[in-house]
Order: C-alpha cells, then structure tokens, then sequence
C-alpha cells in the first residue's frame, strides 16, 4: 500500500451545492455522485448504475438536470449544484413536486425518487423554455413553452427508471405542479 | 380463526410514513452509511466459465494508491460451509461459472478499489463448459422439488386423454432469462468491533441475514447486528443473503475497517440471481364445450453447478382449472451458467404466462371467447390437492374485468381492426399466486403517554410495512393511526421471516395483531406484550389459499415498425382483505408493470461462448420506462377469507405480474392473428411474424 494520494491526479475546485460553497481536492477520476456521496455526505442522489443509463443520479446542475455519475467532478469548478436535499430550499417546506409525489404515492421503495424529483424539476424548466422533444408536434411555433400533456411528460422522463413501476403516479404528480 | 379487526385504519389509504424521508433524500440505504475510516471494496469477476484460478497475481494492485488489500481464494477469512453454495466466495479456486468472484480489492476509495480491482491478474486453468439450455440435454433431470413442491404431479391418464380429445392444442412458449434489477443495486456496509458484526444491508430479511452470516462466521448471533432501514426494491433478489454480505465482511475483517461494498449493476445479474429461462410445452384437450379433458404442463428449465433452483412454472397448472386427467412436471439441466434464483412471483409468472396463453389458443381452436372459457373450467377444489380453496374468487375478477374494460361484444376474430399502419387487439389471462405466511415474533408497548410502539424486524422493500403494520396495530389496539409507531429494520427487533412469496404482511401482521390484541384486552401484561405465530402460522391449513386475478390488455401493433403500444392495461384482483388502498394500488400497478416488461421489452441471452448474460446493464437490458407505460387500471373485489390470518389478508406484491405477459402476448395474436410464442414480443419478431405471414 501506498499513500492515498498521488500528486497530479487530484486538483481543487470550488462549487456551490444548494447553496453552500465547498472547495475540496478532488481524485480526477471522482464523479459528481460520489462527489457528493462519499465528500459532502449528500446521499440522497442515488447510485443505481453508475453508467448514465438510469437516472437515479440526476441533480440540476447550474440549473440543467444532468446525470452526476457521468461528470467529472474536477470539471464543475464553478458549478451551481442543486440535489434533492435542496429542492425544498432553505425552509421546512418541501417543494410542491415533493409533497405530489407524497400525495400521489409517487414511489414504492424509494431509490429512484431523487433521480425523479431532480428530472422532473428540470424537465418543467425545459418545457417552458420551449424545448421540444421526440413528441412534441413538429408544426409547433418554436421557442414557445410547450404544453406538458401525458405523452409529453412520458417522453420527457424517459431517462428516469423505476424498477417498482411507480411510473403512473409519478406522472400524475408532475400533473399536480403544472 | 378467531378475532378479526374491527377499527378504521385497515383498508384506509394511509401515507407512507417513511415518504417525507424518501422524496428529501434523508432515508439512508446500505452504501450510505459512512463510519469513520469507512473503506470500499470491488469484486475481481472470473474471467472464464469453467476452470480453477491458478494464480492471481495482485502486486500491481496493491502498488496503486489508497490500496488497503486484495483478498484472495488463498487469504480470505475460511467460512463454515454454507448451505447456500452461492456464498461460498474465495474458498477455493474453482470457478462455477463467468463473473464468480475471483478476488477483492478494498482501498480507501471506490475510485481506487475500482483500479485495484482492474489491477488484479488472474491465470486460469480453463475447462471445457456448456452454457446451453436444450430440451434433450443428456444431463437434464427431474428434480425431486420444485418451489416446495413435488416436481411432477400427475392423475388420471394425460397423455392418452389428450390423444383422444376432440380439440387440441400442442404448443411450446419460451421465456429467456430475466433480471430482477431493483434499482438500489445489493450493497452492504460491514463493520467489525472484536468479535462483533454489524451489517448495514440491502435485504428482505435481516433475521436471517444474521442467521446466516452467524453460521458463516461461527459467530452466536446476538454477535451479529443487521440494520435495513431502506431497501431499494428486491423482487426476490434480497431474499436470502447475496454474496455483497460475505465479501464486505469478509473485507472488513481481513482490513480492520469498515467496509462498503455495492455490486456495479453489470455484475447483478451474475452474482444475484436470475429468472431461469424456460421453455414451456402446454397440451390441452377439450370437449367442444370448452371442458378439458387433459392438461399437460412440462417444464423445462436450467440451473447451476453451485446449487439447484428450478423455476417451478408447471405448478399453476394445479391450481387452475377443472381437468380429469393433468400432469404437471419440472426438467432441469445443470449447466455452466450463473446460479438462477427468486425473480418475483417466481414459477407463477413464467407458468402463466405459458398456460394463459395455451388456454387462449385453445378458446380459438374451439371457437369460444377465452373468459367464457375460463369460467367453464372452474374446479370445485384444488385440482391436485382435493382441498378446497379458502376462497377463490377468479371468476369474479374475470366477470368485472370483462365489464369494466368493455369486453362485452369484443370481435374475436384476429388480424381485422386496423388504424392505418396500426392492428388493434385485446387478450385477457387470469392470474393466480399462493398465500403464505411464516411464523413471527412481534411486540407491542403501550407509553406512559398514550400512545403505543409496535416493533418487528420486518423489512420495508417499499411495500409500505412500516405503514400497513401500524394499520393492522391501531385497529387491533382500537386507538387512532397517528398513536402508534412502527420499528422495522433492525436484528435488535423481535426476529421476523422475511418479505418474500407476498408473505411478509401476512406473516408480521399476524404477530403484531397477536401483540397489540392482547396488549388491549391485558394492559396489566404490559408495558410491553411479545407474540410468536410459530404453531399457528405454519399449521397445516386444511385449505387451498391462493390470491386470484384476471388482466385485460389492448394493444396497437406497428406492421411498419413492429412495435407494440399498449393502450390499456386493467388488473382486478381477489387478495383478501387490501390493507391499505394507496400502497396496494401501488404495489399492483408496479407488479404489472414489471409484467408488461417482461412481455415486451425484457430480455437476456446465455452467451454460450462465454457462458454469462451479454445484456448485463441497463442500456442492453430494457425494463420499462415512462414512455413504454399507459394509464394503468388496478383494482380488487371485496374478498372475505377468514382462514388466513387475523387481518384476512393474501399478499399482493407479485399477483400483479402473473397474468399481465400472456394478456399481452393473447392481444397481439388478436391484433395480428399470428401466435408468438417467444418473449418478449420485440419489434424484430414481431416484423419477422408479420413478413411471414405476408408471403403465405
Ligand atoms: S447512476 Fe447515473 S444514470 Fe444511473
Ligand atoms: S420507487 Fe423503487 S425504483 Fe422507483
């Protein structure tokens, strides 16, 4: 064995994550989801393949929801992140999409749920700032917001697996704060 | 059975109690629990089928950085021998098959543990292997059990029955391997203190977690503390103790630190378990009134060299319909592959899906729509058994199945309805699954300030337990909700089976009803009432006790594409008393979802040049996402069973799946009139049926 660290593999960067400023010496190697993880002890984004193919990672990155397992840490200086733990801000209240998913029943055990709140936070930021997806009808004026019916919703959150099949209600619940 | 609830809070759609802490990220999972000085380990997977390890060279892995140690066959702690074979990992050199665990690297990251593992060379001496399931496989036998049951059942003279009835059919389904994938991956966090061990663990059950690791480690178990407050799904997977338990304690013994191992999802389905693939042939015949007159369910299926597990799928069919004559039997062959294992509703689902379409293709043959077919087929008792059913309420299911989804005046002829490139089709399957129930321990307190803790070592999968259990408390405490509390989750709680076989909320709930009953009727027992089911729970029933359903689907297929849209999906299901509306409609919905899943989208292959899955990870292996899932409609008829358990309550977390993949696949034959008798029904088979039928 030898140290922890080696020089040249690791550098320092400075982000915000839900509003508070951390500088740490980051393993070049180190994902933001471990960042958050192992660092900060900010578990509540979850590791479900480490390989950008299921979403239960997903935090809004300077505002754009992006899977954390497929992003270098040490590329973020700078970097404005907001995890689950933050989505309700500073106060008591949770934020109104996480008090739908509690109405709606939106999850069984859980896992996916912060990959799913953090998705849909972004994905409504999306829709209003007249982003289009794979079904979004092509005649569509551009640049408009678009109008987030159930296949729209669907499509959009594609990229969010939910292996206890909570899919319905968690459409019901983004419903709920549209 | 004496004593039944009485209060308001069972059936009431209650809240999840843990939901505030699920949606704000504060429920911790296995991995998440960072003990100082917390260390990480990643397995080195075996790299061939079959063989020994000859060498494993570890020197440039231990020379990387933050590298704590590389456990090998040669220096990992020796074990008692396990009853599981699966957790036999670095005992020896022998390699059963692909991905068995060949070394573990443990450093003080999981970057470098991941480098380590990378770093390891292993030599092998490598023996010829067979990873490929065949019907006539010289090595295939009939297993003496399956799923608990006798391997074969057989009365009257099937064969000669069949060969004499006026309708036939003769037809062969196959079901490839199928991977549970919960989406919290299996992961333990171990930690050593002298000879003390906890374990923070992704589990069904951690009473027998504990009992298990204990043995392994010739540990007493009050030695060994398993924590499980959040699970991240099982579907069967968690059930038993998976090789992430040995190995992070392993690590943890071998380094002197806290260990934190989580199996990457390429390795799961390897190392966890699988739904075994089957390959179904279904004989039925029939008068041309639609009775049979012959049933013949054989099953055939693989396992591993470590240790038989047969997929019991020919079991429904002594369980569904009236015939004079059934045989109903397993054939397995030992193969060279990953051990298979429970993947949710385990049998059931696969048998079901091969029987419920049987039974469609024969309502075709005869000319008879499949639910009216199903109805006259009803048996009286349990066909094999003789017992009669505690309550068995199919027909039902079908009749308001039938009514709410419109079925009335349904078109049976297939290939007609089309929408442009679109043919339309609806199927209908029935479902069924046992209830079980295990002993267990509870106990009850009654607090100084009025209001009560209930605790057992359940463990809440996302099934709601911590929420149902507390429904089941108050009703028998006769108090309010909000007054009582629920523990689950922790070995230091009274020792509970674990939430398998959708036995979890009978089992617990039994002991904790048993708890609370007396608690009320004798305070002066109190503060704190114990209660043990054992002589009760796992008494002989005089009883057939099965949970019954009926699913309908609608489905669009693409003749350009060859995709398949589902339009609708409705389940109504006979589970007895629903003890929780909200979280039952979930759990029905969820399990219908991982059906429809299996019916479209699932599948894995045996490579049998390699002997593993090729579509070990989530971008190969396609389970359902949001855009696979329509509006879904689940929902139960009142069902009353007073020879369960106190609650009246069958499980209800797989009945959900079992029908849902032949309703499915009995839509695409109505919608294109070709029979696909493979899952899962994706767009290349799917076009493949269609440019066939086109040239005929
Ligand atoms: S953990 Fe990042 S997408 Fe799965
Ligand atoms: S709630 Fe379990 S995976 Fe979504």
């Amino acid at each position: 064995m030898t140290s922890a660290h080696e020089p040249g593999q690791h550098s320092e960067v400075t982000l915000r994550v839900n509003g508070k400023p951390h500088t740490l010496l980051v393993d070049h190697r180190r994902v933001l989801l471990d960042l958050l993880r192992e660092d900060l002890d900010l578990t509540g984004s979850k590791k479900g393949c480490d390989h950008g193919q299921c979403g239960a990672c997903t935090v809004l990155v300077d505002g754009r929801r992006l899977n954390s397992c497929l992003l270098l840490a040490v590329t973020l200086d700078g970097s404005e992140i907001t995890t689950v733990e933050g989505l309700g801000g500073d106060g008591e209240e949770p934020h109104p999409l996480q008090r739908a998913f509690l109405d709606r029943d939106a999850f069984q055990c859980g896992y996916c749920t912060p990959g799913q709140l953090c998705s849909a936070v972004g994905m409504l930021a999306e829709a209003a700032a007249g982003h289009p997806s794979h079904v979004t009808d092509p005649a569509a004026p551009s640049g408009r917001p678009v109008a987030l019916d159930r296949p729209e919703i669907r499509e959009r959150m594609s990229g969010n697996l939910c292996r206890c099949g909570a899919y319905p209600r968690i459409v019901e619940a983004i419903e709920d704060v549209i | 059975m004496t004593g039944t609830t009485t209060g308001t809070a069972l059936g009431a759609p209650a809240e999840r109690r843990e939901g505030r802490q699920k949606v704000t990220g504060a429920a911790r999972y296995a991995a998440e629990y960072a003990l100082p000085g917390r260390t990480h380990a990643w397995p080195v997977p075996a790299a061939v089928a079959r063989g020994r390890i000859t060498a494993v060279d570890t020197s440039a892995a231990l020379a990387l950085p933050g590298v704590l140690a590389v456990l090998t066959h040669t220096d990992a702690p020796r074990l008692a021998e396990p009853e599981d074979g699966t957790l036999a990992v670095l005992q020896g050199p022998a390699v059963p098959h692909r991905g068995w665990c060949a070394a573990l690297a443990v450093a003080e990251t999981p970057e470098q543990a991941r480098a380590a593992a990378r770093a390891v060379r292993v030599t092998y001496d490598t023996a010829p292997h067979d990873a490929e399931l065949t019907e006539d496989h010289p090595a295939g036998y009939e297993p003496e059990q399956a799923g608990g049951q006798p391997g074969r059942a057989e009365y009257g003279d099937p064969v000669a029955a069949f060969a004499g009835a006026e309708v036939r059919v003769d037809v062969t389904y196959r079901i490839p391997p199928l991977h549970n994938h919960a989406m919290e991956p299996h992961a333990t966090t171990a930690q050593w203190d002298g000879d003390r061990l906890t374990l923070y663990t992704s589990t069904q059950g951690g009473t027998t977690v504990r009992s298990v690791l204990a043995r392994l480690f010739r540990l007493p178990e009050e030695d060994v503390t398993v924590v499980a407050e959040h699970v991240g799904g099982g579907f069967g997977s968690k059930g038993t103790p998976r090789s992430d338990v040995v190995l992070a304690a392993m690590a943890a013994r071998h380094t002197g630190r806290p260990v934190t191992l989580a199996h990457p999802r390429r390795s799961l389905p390897t190392v966890v378990g699988h739904r075994a693939p089957t390959v179904q042939r279904l004989r039925l015949g029939a008068h041309p009134d639609g009775r049979l007159t012959a049933l013949l369910h054989e099953v055939t299926t693989h396992t591993s060299r470590v240790k038989e597990y047969v997929e019991h799928a020919a079991g429904v069919s002594r369980v569904m319909y009236a015939t004079p004559n059934l045989l109903s039997s397993h054939h397995v062959v030992p193969l060279d592959v990953p051990t298979p294992s429970w993947m949710r509703a385990p049998g059931h689902a696969s048998g079901m899906y091969a029987l419920e379409s049987a039974v469609d293709e024969l309502a075709h043959a005869l000319g008879m729509d499949p639910v009216e077919l199903r109805l006259r087929n009803e048996p009286e008792r349990e066909p094999v058994s003789g017992r009669p059913f505690s309550s068995r309420h199919v027909v039902e299911c079908l009749r308001e199945g039938a009514r709410r989804f419109g079925w009335a005046g349904r078109d049976p002829s297939p290939g007609v309805r089309r929408e442009g490139p679109l043919l339309i089709g609806t199927g209908v399957a029935a479902a069924t699954y046992p209830a079980m129930v295990s002993p267990s321990t509870a106990s009850a307190e009654a607090r100084p300030d009025g209001t009560f803790v209930v605790r057992v070592n359940a463990a809440d999968i996302g099934t709601g337990a911590r929420t149902v259990l507390a429904q089941i408390a108050a009703d028998a405490l006769g108090v309010p909700l909000d007054r009582v509390r629920t523990e689950v989750g922790h070995t230091d709680l009274p020792p509970a089976p674990m939430a398998a076989d959708s036995s979890g909320t009978a089992s617990w709930g039994w002991a904790v009803h048993e708890a609370c009953t007396r608690l009320a009727a004798h305070p002066e027992e109190g503060p704190t009432v114990r209660a043990d089911t054992t002589g009760k729970a796992d008494a002989d029933s005089p009883y057939a006790r099965h949970a019954f359903g009926a699913h309908f689907a609608e489905a669009a297929v693409d003749t350009v594409t060859g995709e398949i849209r589902v339009r609708r999906l409705l389940g109504i299901f006979a589970a007895g008393r629903i003890l929780n509306a909200r979280t039952a409609h979930s759990q029905f919905t969820g399990a219908m979802i991982m059906g429809l899943g299996m019916a479209l989208t699932e599948s894995s292959t045996l490579d049998p040049a390699f002997g593993d899955f090729p579509e070990a990870d989530l971008a190969s292996y396609h389970v359902p996402v949001h855009a696979d899932i329509p509006d879904i409609e689940a929902d139960w008829i009142d069902e009353h069973d007073t020879h369960l358990n106190p609650m009246g309550s069958k499980g209800i977390g797989e009945i959900g799946i079992v029908g849902t993949a032949a309703a499915l696949g009995n839509a695409v034959h109505h919608a294109t009139g070709i029979r696909f008798r493979e899952l899962p029904l994706t767009p290349d088979r799917i076009l493949a049926g269609l440019l066939s039928e086109r040239r005929r």
